[in-house]
């Protein structure tokens, strides 16, 4: 009889926990945002990895892009560096792609762009992100991130795993979608699934977190890990291309120092960037 | 610095590449052995790294021109890269063989030779034959002093070409108040400049065009650490707003005169200049200027050696559309002493020469279809050189392209308007590995 009651005891306890998990107050919209933002950009003051991207066509054309990427925190949530070293294919090798990324509404991004076999430094005029990135599906600001300040937040659905917020542009002549839904898994805060609407309210393309994989790295003396998303893939269904990218060798606080993203390492790339 | 090959030497260097290729594929299979016999010399450096691409490109004139070929460029070509590093230095070579059907020869061109070392935090050094650039400008150069070669840019060579290399060392200083930069050529590097045997030009002394019956020969500069340049960069990134200042002692890059047994020269040169370039509105601004001081002339007396100048540049370039830009810039040249240059015999150019250049760049196809533009023309010359250009990438190691190099001109002794009859269109195919 005793054990019953324990028992069953137990079992209540288990399933009031399990409520409360599900009745846990829900964060504000712009708690959640700002966590998957931070999630999707920003974990760690640095970080590094081989990105494998495969670009294929509606007719199954298919063309790679790889590269090393470096990134910098200037501030969570705030200004970024990115340096990109590119190894194939080809006739991009060696290029080197530097970017400042700065989150200021008024302020456009810095972009530099190395080519090896002119010896030239190239400025780039940086006032249009949604842009393919590398000739893939994947544009300038889904790589790089887009500022939070840009859209309204909607918190529209909420399910046992999952946010759902519905962003819409505050400069709606500034991009091509009417708006986007992100759908944000409820523990570890990583965007998991984007979809793009057009004017008529059609879903045009879609970007999919397909691994969260945690990478083990240091914060000071301890040990954290770090849920990374390593293979993510993005449709663009007007196109019917698709690219999927893949992320290796991840490393989050190596110590990279600043002014590796100046004209110095522009010209001659840190090793750390090329190996 | 460009060898011509004949068949023997082709050979040799066909072998050359052999060697080099079979070095780390030997260096490999002993490996087994070397390593009870204790650490081999190759074992200090990283996985040898080789690329390349192999080109065919052929082009002709659009016009009949009396001194040159119809062919404007006939060429099989191919490049090797390799590049390997070990603990402290950084090492490249680049070099292309290629048969030219247009001068019926073949020839070998290292591009690049280099080692690169990082000594210190505040140091980097890379000492060999390399590319060098510096400079605001697009396709105009003010304070970039390093050889250029127009010839393989009017004939419609991949634009790689127009950099010519430098046999130099390059050291940089940094530091928190400013970057140095320090390049010394032990031994003058001329730019290609037109001869007449792959362009027809204005010649003064025939007062005709010329070409392949009458070209250019020259007194070039040429002894070791005395004939010799130096280019000097002082720059500083202010919120990313880039700020430089130059100086250079060396020669006109180009003939810039005449000696008396009536060979072209490379008078004494020094170039002191500035630049700027940032962010401006939704776009990158840019301007330059330089002082150009022909040390042998500076009264501009000498009617046989140009005239001291000042050159100006303003540019602008931003997104236009998606994947669409466009830049244009303007830039002038100012004769100085010009009340002297006024005086000689046959002088005509203008105090002023005015020079407007516009870029677009349109990417189509996933960004696989490069449609450009590029167009200088000058009101006050009243000639233009257009370049228009397609390149389709049909995967990732095959790129097919066409372009074409347009001269216009109301004079024939103009900057632009002399090459008039060298128009041409012409269509490359070419494999990277």
């Amino acid at each position: 009889m005793k054990t019953t009651i324990i028992t069953l005891f137990s079992i209540l306890l288990s399933l009031a926990g399990s409520a409360r998990a599900a009745e846990e107050p829900i964060p504000s919209v712009d708690e959640i945002v700002n966590k998957a933002n931070i999630m999707a950009y920003y974990q760690g003051q640095d970080g590094k990895s081989k990105v494998s991207m495969k670009i294929t066509d509606k007719n199954d054309n298919v063309r790679t892009r790889e590269f090393i990427i470096l990134r910098k925190n200037e501030e969570k949530g705030g200004d970024q560096k990115y340096f990109v070293y590119f190894l194939q294919p080809p006739d991009v090798r060696k290029m080197v792609f530097m970017v400042h990324k700065h989150v200021a509404a008024d302020r456009d991004d810095d972009r530099w762009l190395y080519l090896p076999s002119l010896d030239l430094v190239n400025r780039i005029a940086a006032s249009d992100k949604r842009t393919s990135f590398v000739g893939s599906d994947f544009l300038y600001e889904d790589v790089s991130g887009r500022s939070l300040d840009e859209d309204t937040h909607e918190l529209i659905d909420t399910t046992e795993d999952l946010f759902v917020v519905k962003n819409v542009p505050k400069k709606p002549e500034t991009v091509e979608f009417a708006y986007f839904n992100v759908a944000i898994d409820r523990k570890t805060y990583m965007p998991m699934k984007m979809e793009y609407f057009d004017k008529d309210n059609k879903l045009y393309r879609v970007i999919e977190s397909k691994k969260v994989e945690p990478i083990k790295a240091k914060e000071g003396e301890q040990e954290v890990e770090y849920p990374t998303v390593t293979e993510s893939v993005v449709k663009d269904l007007r196109t019917g291309s698709t690219t999927e990218m893949t992320f290796s060798k991840v490393q989050y606080n190596i110590g990279i120092k600043d002014d590796i993203f100046t004209e110095r390492y522009l010209r001659r790339p840190p090793r750390e960037a090329m190996r | 610095m460009i060898g011509k090959v004949r068949f023997g030497e082709g050979l040799l260097i066909c072998m050359c590449f052999a060697v080099l290729f079979a070095v780390p594929v030997l260096a490999a299979e002993q490996e087994e052995g070397v390593k009870k016999a204790g650490p081999s010399f190759w074992d200090q450096f990283g996985p040898l790294d080789i690329h390349g691409f192999y080109e065919v490109r052929g082009g002709y004139r659009l016009q009949n021109d009396r001194y040159e070929k119809d062919m404007s460029v006939m060429e099989t070509r191919l490049q090797l890269e390799l590049s390997t590093y070990n603990d402290w230095a950084d090492f490249k070579y680049k070099g292309d063989v290629y048969g030219d059907l247009a001068q019926e020869e073949g020839f070998y061109e290292t591009r690049e030779t280099w080692m690169f070392i990082r000594p210190t935090d505040y140091m980097d050094v890379k000492i060999g034959r390399q590319i060098l650039t510096w400079g605001t400008g697009d396709l105009l150069f003010i304070n970039d002093l390093f050889p250029k070669d127009w010839q393989s840019f009017f004939i419609g060579r991949d634009a790689e070409y127009l950099k010519a290399p430098s046999d130099a060392a390059k050291v940089s200083l940094f530091s928190d108040l400013a970057n140095l930069d320090i390049v010394y050529t032990p031994q003058f590097d001329s730019d290609r400049y037109i001869t007449g045997e792959y362009i027809s030009y204005w010649n003064a002394a025939l007062g005709r065009t010329a070409g392949q019956d009458a070209k250019v020969h020259t007194d070039k500069p040429d002894q070791w650490f005395h004939d010799d340049e130096i280019a000097l960069r002082l720059y500083k990134n202010i919120n990313n707003n880039e700020f430089a200042i130059y100086g250079y002692r060396g020669f006109w890059k180009s003939p810039a005169g005449m000696n008396a047994a009536g060979k072209a020269i490379f008078p004494d040169l020094s170039v002191y200049g500035a630049s700027v370039r940032g962010n401006v509105g939704k776009g990158i601004g840019h301007a330059e200027i330089g002082y150009y001081q022909s040390r042998d002339d500076e009264g501009g007396k000498n009617p046989m050696i140009n005239n001291s100048e000042m050159r100006y540049l303003v540019g602008y370039k931003q997104d236009i559309g998606t994947d669409f830009t466009a830049g244009v810039q303007y830039y002038v040249e100012q004769l100085l002493q010009y009340d002297q240059y006024k005086k000689n015999p046959g002088s005509v150019r203008d105090e002023y020469r005015h020079v407007v250049t516009l870029r677009l760049t349109k990417l189509l196809m996933n960004q696989n279809l490069t449609l450009s533009f590029f167009g200088y023309y000058s009101p006050s010359d009243k000639d233009a050189y257009l370049r228009p250009h397609v390149q389709y990438k049909a995967s990732d190691n095959l790129a097919l392209e066409m372009g074409s190099n347009i001269f216009f001109g109301d004079y024939p002794n103009t900057f632009f308007g002399q090459f008039r009859d060298n128009t041409n269109l012409y269509t490359a195919v070419r494999y990277s590995f």
